[in-house]
Order: C-alpha cells, then structure tokens, then sequence
C-alpha cells in the first residue's frame, strides 16, 4: 500500500536474504516462472521486500483507456473491449507495473469486481467495476500471511492464477477479462499449512530467516534507523545502486530469449526431479525457467550447471511429496539431492 | 525500581512516540488497575489527542471505512467515510478485549501500524486517509486462553502485564504533560551508537527473540528513554529499560551464560541509581553499556509465569506465549465473518450496498432516476450473510506414565503428524495434552502447523503415575475452550485406563478411578474416542470410556498409521470425507449405541 507514497525503503539497501532477493530478481525478469512464495519468521523484512522490488520494475506501455492496461503488443491477451476496438490511434501510455496488495479481510466482490455503484445510481446503468484482479493484471498481487486467506479466495485465486482470465457471474453481469499476474506470497509456516493447489501456483518458494550472525542483526537494525531518521536522504543514498539494478534487469529481459539450455542441462534438472520424486512436470519447467532467468540476470549466454544448484532449492522445496517419516526439511532434502544430481 | 513504577514508565514513554513504538499490549483482567493506567496514559498525551476504543469484532468497514451510505443515496454518487482507524489519526486507538481478534483484522491493523495510511479501493472512490496511530490491545486472556494474535504483538513495541499489579497501588506519573512534549520534540535529535544497536541484537539473541523488529522497536525505546531524560545520547540506563518493556516479555530462553539465578523481585533492575520520583538531568554515569546488565534488567522483567516455563524442563520446546499460542489465535477469527449476501428473509441483518446494487439497474424502468428519491423493491432487499464456520479441534490425551510410556508417545506424535501432513488440514486444529505423575500438560496448543507440532512433540518425556482425572479435567477445558470459538472438539484418549493418580495428587487407585470417572462424566458434549493400548482390554478402561460416552477402540498396540486411520474415521478429518462430516458423525453414535 505504501507503493504510491514513495517513501519506499530501497531494495539494494536490504541486508543479507540473498535468496530472497534472488527469487524475487529472476520472478521480475521473468514473470512467466509464477510467483514467489516467501515463507519465514516474523519481522524479517518479507513485506519490505516485495514493496521495495515493486519500484524496481521499469514502467510498461499499456493500451489507452483500457481497464485491465491491456499491451498493445499482445494482440492475444487483449479484454474484450480492446478487441473490439482494435489498435487504436492514440499513442499507448507508460505505465508503472502495477503490485497490488490483496489484503486478508477482503470481500469477494472487491477481488472479481462488482456492478459500478455509482453509474448504476446515477444514470442506471449496469456497467462492470473491476477489483483487485483486474488492477494486477500484467503486474504483480501481493497477499501476506497468504496461509490465512479465506478459502473461498483461496479457490478463486488458484483458478484465476491458473487460466489467467477472471469471469464474474454476478448481479446479472457476465463479464470476463484477463487477469494475467505474478502471485507472490508471504506468511509464517507455524501459522498453518498452505493448500498444496495454491503451493502448487507458486513457481518459486523461499524460506527467511532471522539472521544468525549478530553483525548481520546490528546491520539490519542500523540501516533501518537511518532510513526511520531520513527517509529522504537514505533513498537518495540507495537511487544509484537501485538503479543499476533495475538497468540489469531490463538488460536481463532483453537477453532471456537468448540465453541457451542445452540438452545436458535439461537432462539434469529432469534426473534431479525424479530422485525427489516432485509431482508433475511443473517443478521441472519452473526450475529452468528460473535457472535461464538468473543466467541471464547475471550475463552468461547459457544455463550452467552452477545457476541449477542454486535454483533447485527455490523452484523445488515446495513440490515434494509429503513424508511424515523423514524428519529433515524439503530444503535439507533438495540438497541432499543436488549434491547427488548436480555435484560440481 | 517497584512494579507500579514501570508501569508508570511505560506510559510515559509510549505517550512520547505512540506511533514510532507502534503500541502496547496491555496483559490485564478488566480491573481498577488498568483503568487507572489508561488514564494516566490519556493524561500524559496532549489534550486534543484522538483516543478511540474500538472493539475486536469490528468489522472491516468500519475499521478502514467504506462508503457513507446516507451521504451516497443524498448525492447519488459514492461518498466515503473515515473509518476508526482514520478517525484516530494521530492519537491511540484502544482495542477492547484484544485477545479475540480476528487473524484478518489483526493484518488489516498491521497494514495501517506499518504504512501509517489507510487505503481502500471502492466503487469508484480510493478512500485514502492518513492514520498514523499507536495501538493499546487490551489483552484479557488468561493463561491457557488465546491471546492477541502475534503478528499484531510484535508490531507493538511495549508488552506489560498487570496481572501481578497490587490492586491498590496507585499508578503514578512518571513524567509531566510537559516534560513528555519536550521529549516528543527532542526524539529526531536522539543518536544511537553501534555498540548500543549491538548491545540491543546481542540482548535479542541472548533471550532468543528473533524477530529484527523487536530489535528495532527496542532501539527506538531506547531513543525516547533517552529523550525523556533530556539526553541526545542512549546510555545503558535506557537500554536496560528498553530491554525490560520491549524485549524481556518475549524471551523464549534464559541467557545461556552462568547468570545470577536470583528471585526476579529480589534483583533490584539496573537502574537504582534513579528513584522514578520524576528525578530529571542528565544521567550519563552509565554510559558505559555493559550487555551484562542490560541482560539481567531483562531477566529480572521477564514475566514469572514464563521464567518458570523457560527454567522448566521443556524450555526447548516452548516459545513466547504469544507464538506459541498462534495456532489457536487465528481460530478466534472464525466465528461469523459477514460472506456476501443474499435475498433477505426478513431475518438478517440488512446489506445496505448489495440492496442498492439489486436496486439500481432498475431505477429508470421504475421512474427513479439522477436526483429522484431511490426506488426500492422488497426483490432488491438483501441481507448480510454470516459464516460461522465450525473448524474440528482433535485433542490427543496421551497417557505417558508407566513403562510403554514412549511408545504410545511416539506413536500418538506420529498420528498427529501424519493428520497434519496427509489431510492438508484446511481449518481443522490438533492439540495434544501429556499426562503424567501428578500433572496433565498441555505439550501442542491447538494448531494446524506441522512445523510447529513437530518441534513440540520432540523429546516428549515419559514415565510416573497415571493422573487420569487431572488429564481428563484438562482435555473438558480445551474442549470448552474450542466450543466457545465455535469449533467442534473430537476428543481422543490413549492410555491403558489404569488411573493411579487422584485428582488432589494422591496416589491410590481407587480414588484415583473415582476422581477419572467423575471427572470423564464432566466432559462437555463432543465426540470422543477411547483408545485402549493395555495388552488386554481393561474393564476400567472402558468404564471410563463410558462415563466419557466415549467410542471404545482396544488397541493393544497402536500404530501411528493404524492410529491416525481410527481418529480419522471417527473424527471425519480426510478431506475426502469432508462432505459426508454429518453422516461419518452419526455412524459414531450409531456404533456407540451398538458397543
């Protein structure tokens, strides 16, 4: 929520959750992975990241008078009114990528949309008021303490995440219209256990941490007094590597399509899922995704073995099946693993 | 320093910065004594300062705002309205009986505390309002109750608890009205050193609090300390006292190096030197920080319930009682969230903005129209709907005395485990309460977390009598407990029946199998399964079992596999069989009554 009020506390100036950072990076060079769920202790700066990549994002070009920013680029994934339209004179207009917060207490007509309240009073009409779904389209939605969302949203998301397209069959509208987002989630796992259908909508998964390192400690609590101090001047401090960063990833998306996965790479990543055993397929395309997104973040031409090592726990942790009888974690598994599968 | 004069303090120093501390979590019954605080509290703010008392069920709408339903019909357009949390900008805003907040309006305030802006995007209108608040939860749980959810805990600063206050002590001011505005206006110029930030991780680290925002929320504690003082500079004084409010109340573990084990009441906190008269002037003869004595302040505050706790046994397994109770918390949300509306019946409760949606599309048909007086319908009248969800809460009694003690436990810890891994258990809660020798304890507090029931049940210790009333008079109160949130309690017992231990502690079997069944009959009415692990099936065993109008399983050694299927086939819990929870429930009885 704070996002307009740019009083951001800076990305680059976040101290350690390197992995944090790094699922978030590759989710913004390449939103097609599927989200970031950030699971962790409290007052671990999970929300603070997410707000703080949000102005990370350069702005992106959108359709004019379009609800849902429809990119003029992508004939495919217009609304309907777009469609009906068609490319329009009017220049497309810049817009920032819209992170959008779905906050818990939430009704459902204010997700979907609901009838326009106001046309409808004033001039009778019936016209569609988008909800959150519709401002997140082609952007990110942010729902913290995602484990403690009500379960009929929790069905709505997972179907709206899935196809893409929100349909709204209420007071007598029948509306559709893309809903194309990025879903990143963050709680705390002794709170509860997420629905493995809503684990499964999330391409990447992280697991923070309290700092163990009291240096580290004293350096987050010093940064985040002098941001409380300064606000201003602290930004300003941090606009420089802030913006490196976001040059980085542009330059990331340009080359992604580039970036190569050999054979080898696939055959690996492909061996690595069937010893962990993970559902599907999905565990498998998402980690070569995630590992092309982060060679490309970093500048190399193709995947390596290397960026395989250090995505698997993040695209994988989360898809193993449950073994009430194996006491070490999914992290300590996908590592076992990696060391097996992926060793140096 | 006395316990009244803390007290003091820290509406001294929450009335300097109540935003930048965030709040105080007030742990007290409704008695004189917190009344007593509140005022002082009220009194050492500036006079216009909003103070606003909301209650924990408020709903969202009236917590953020939402549409101003007179104003919207008069202009025939959205109006909006402030809601509480707006209104209260720049003063306090009280929650009444804070320990029955909702997980969701708990987030909705954590938003707010963390932004210190209200957003609310509505048909047509962003209502937006700036609220900058600081936050007094009025926690009256006891000690086996819920209490206020810890995401909201630890965004406020102060947690005092005055359940030890002597009724009759007056609460006194600790600073003027005026000396707290001059520190309000001193605080931007207060610096902290690095040894004083490491001073405040290290303290963290040592009492096992991990959270980086106590950290920070101690630092800034420490800067209005100082700032009351008339000081730009923190000293150890300030840290000490930062450490006794913010940190110390959520210790999870006693500094580990070898510190003085005195009486917490008899260890004089760090600050003798000051004599909480109102004594200003500079204090900088404790400059020289030692981590040594800003742990001990802490130590020396930490509440005597936990400080039992952490020196217990256990201490590995519990966490602050505001984390260990998190399971539990979100429960409270349960009960009647408004979920939509429908066509009224003339029962409910009327949904003003669905009955203008169902009215509206009509008005021009109907001869209404921009400026004309609405035209309604009985069609268009809408009600809210409620959902009171009934979430299951499995408690395990285990009997963990005597010799096949770590086996059932293991068993019993592998069933819990295997329920929370297999089921994905949505909304439904598992406890487990271990009794033996003399005492029934409760080792998992209701939760739905495998992580935690994990760490909980690790190294359970086994062994001792057989205190079978006590464990039953335990099991009856989470019962109730869970049924006064509106969740259905499934109980089930695993022992061998042979109670060996009165209710009183008294060993003995016969007054100890008096005292079970007497205590089984005073169960509430919920489901309950009696396991019966003995090697053959004990008629006491199945006395009691009756007495609980228990389903009697003997089970002479109970898998955790085997286990988890009985509870579940009794408790309905697969998911699967999620829809058919009504019938599953009469086959119990059905069964019941044939045994």
């Amino acid at each position: 929520m704070p996002r307009e009020s740019r009083q951001n506390y800076p990305f680059s100036a976040i101290v350690g959750q390197e992995e944090m950072k790094l699922a978030l990076i590759c989710s913004a060079v390449d939103p097609a992975i599927g989200g970031v769920l950030v699971f962790g202790d409290r007052g671990t700066g999970k929300s603070t990241a997410v707000r703080a990549m949000a102005a990370l994002l350069p702005p992106m070009r959108a359709m004019t008078e379009c609800r849902y920013a429809c990119d003029p680029d992508d004939a495919d994934g217009w609304c309907d009114e777009c469609r009906a339209l068609g490319p329009r004179k009017k220049k497309p207009r810049m817009v920032p990528v819209p992170v959008i917060d779905l906050p818990l207490g939430i009704t459902e007509d204010r997700v979907v949309g609901a009838l326009d309240l106001e046309r409808a009073l004033s001039q009778g009409i019936k016209a569609f008021e988008p909800g959150l779904l519709a401002r997140a389209n082609r952007g990110f939605l942010y729902i913290d303490e995602v484990n403690l969302l009500e379960d009929h949203l929790v069905d709505l998301l997972i179907d709206v995440a899935a196809s893409g397209e929100n349909l709204v069959e209420r007071e007598g509208l029948s509306v559709r219209h893309p809903a194309r987002f990025v879903l990143i989630g963050s709680g705390n796992p002794e709170e509860g256990e997420l629905r493995p259908q809503l684990l499964d909508r999330f391409g990447l998964s992280v697991e923070v941490k309290t700092p163990a390192e009291l240096s580290e400690r004293v350096a987050v609590i010093k940064r985040r007094d002098e941001f409380e101090r300064d606000r201003g001047t602290f930004i300003e401090t941090w606009r420089g590597a802030d913006d490196k960063l976001r040059r980085r990833i542009v330059a990331a998306r340009k080359r992604l399509r580039e970036v190569v996965a050999e054979d080898a790479i696939l055959e690996k990543a492909a061996s690595l899922c069937m010893q962990l055993g993970t559902d599907g397929l999905r565990g498998e395309l998402t980690m070569i995704r995630a590992a092309r997104a982060l060679a490309s973040f970093e500048g190399a031409r193709s995947v390596e073995v290397s960026h395989l090592r250090r995505i698997a726990p993040l695209a994988l942790r989360h898809r193993l099946r449950r073994d009430p009888l194996d006491e070490s974690d999914a992290t300590a598994r996908v590592e076992r693993a990696v060391a097996e599968s992926l060793a140096p | 320093m006395s316990f009244t004069e803390h007290a003091g303090r820290a509406a001294a120093l929450f009335a300097v910065d109540p935003f930048g501390l965030g709040g105080v979590c007030l742990r007290s019954p409704a008695q004189p004594a917190r009344e007593r605080w509140l005022r002082l509290l009220r009194e050492s703010l500036p006079e216009e300062t909003p103070w606003r008392r909301i209650p924990s069920n408020i709903p969202p709408d009236r917590l953020l705002g939402d549409l101003d339903m007179a104003a919207t019909l008069k202009a025939a357009r959205p109006v909006a309205e402030r809601g509480a949390l707006a209104a209260a900008d720049g003063g306090l805003v009280v929650i009444a009986m804070a320990e029955r907040l909702g997980a969701h309006t708990a987030s909705l305030l954590n938003g707010v505390i963390d932004s210190g802006q209200v957003r609310v995007p509505r048909s047509g209108v962003m209502i937006e309002h700036p609220a900058r608040i600081g936050i007094v939860a009025l926690d009256e749980s006891e000690a086996a109750e819920d209490s206020t959810p810890s995401s909201l805990v630890d965004r406020l600063a102060i947690v005092l608890d005055l359940h030890d206050i002597d009724p009759r002590a007056s609460v006194r001011s600790f600073r003027d009205r005026e000396s707290i505005a001059a520190a309000r206006r001193l605080l931007p110029l207060v610096r902290a050193d690095r040894e004083v930030l490491e001073t405040l991780c290290g303290a963290c680290a040592a009492l096992g609090v991990s959270s980086p925002r106590i950290a920070w929320l101690a630092l800034r504690a420490a800067k209005v300390c100082a700032a009351l003082d008339e000081r730009t500079n923190v000293s150890g004084n300030d840290l000490a006292l930062a450490a006794q409010l913010v940190i110390a109340p959520r210790a999870t573990q006693l500094p580990s190096e070898a510190m003085p084990r005195d009486e917490p009441s008899a260890q004089a906190p760090a600050d003798e030197s000051r004599d909480g008269e109102g004594a200003s002037g500079p204090d900088t003869s404790h400059s020289d920080a030692s981590a040594a004595r800003v742990l001990a302040a802490a130590r020396a505050a930490i509440p005597r319930g936990l400080l039992v706790r952490l020196e217990s046994a256990h201490a590995n397994r519990s966490r602050s009682p505001a984390a260990g109770r998190a399971g539990a918390l979100r429960a409270a949300g349960k009960r009647g969230r408004p979920a939509g509306s429908r066509a009224a019946s003339g029962r409910g409760r009327l949904h003003m903005v669905e009955t203008l949606r169902a009215a509206a599309p009509w008005q021009k048909l109907r001869g209404g129209g921009s400026g004309e007086r609405l035209r309604i319908a009985s069609q268009d009248l809408r009600e809210q709907r409620f959902k009171v969800r009934s979430p299951t809460l499995t408690i395990f009694a285990v009997d963990a005395s005597g010799s096949s003690a770590l086996n059932r436990l293991a068993e019993a810890k592998g069933a819990v485990e295997m329920m929370l891994a297999e089921c994905y258990i949505r909304r439904d809660t598992v406890a487990v309460v271990a009794f033996r020798n003399s005492t029934a304890e409760l080792v998992l507090p209701p939760t739905r977390s495998l992580v935690r029931a994990k760490r909980c049940l690790a190294g359970l210790p086994g062994g001792g009598g057989t205190p079978l009333a006590a464990a039953l008079a335990s099991v009856a109160a989470l019962a109730r407990q869970a049924q006064r949130r509106g969740e259905t309690p499934t109980i089930v017992m695993l022992t061998d029946g042979r109670a060996n231990v009165a209710r009183r502690g008294a060993a003995g079997r016969a007054a100890a199998h008096a005292d079970a069944l007497a205590a089984a009959r005073a169960l509430p009415l919920c489901d309950a399964l009696f396991i019966d692990s003995s090697p053959k099936p004990n008629p006491l065993a199945r006395e009691i079992a009756d007495a609980m109008k228990a389903r009697y399983v003997a089970l002479p050694h109970p898998g955790a596999g085997h286990l988890s299927g009985v509870v579940r086939a009794a408790a309905s819990h697969a998911p699967l069989h999620r829809r058919g929870a009504g019938s599953s429930r009469a086959r119990i009885h059905e069964r019941r009554d044939r045994t």
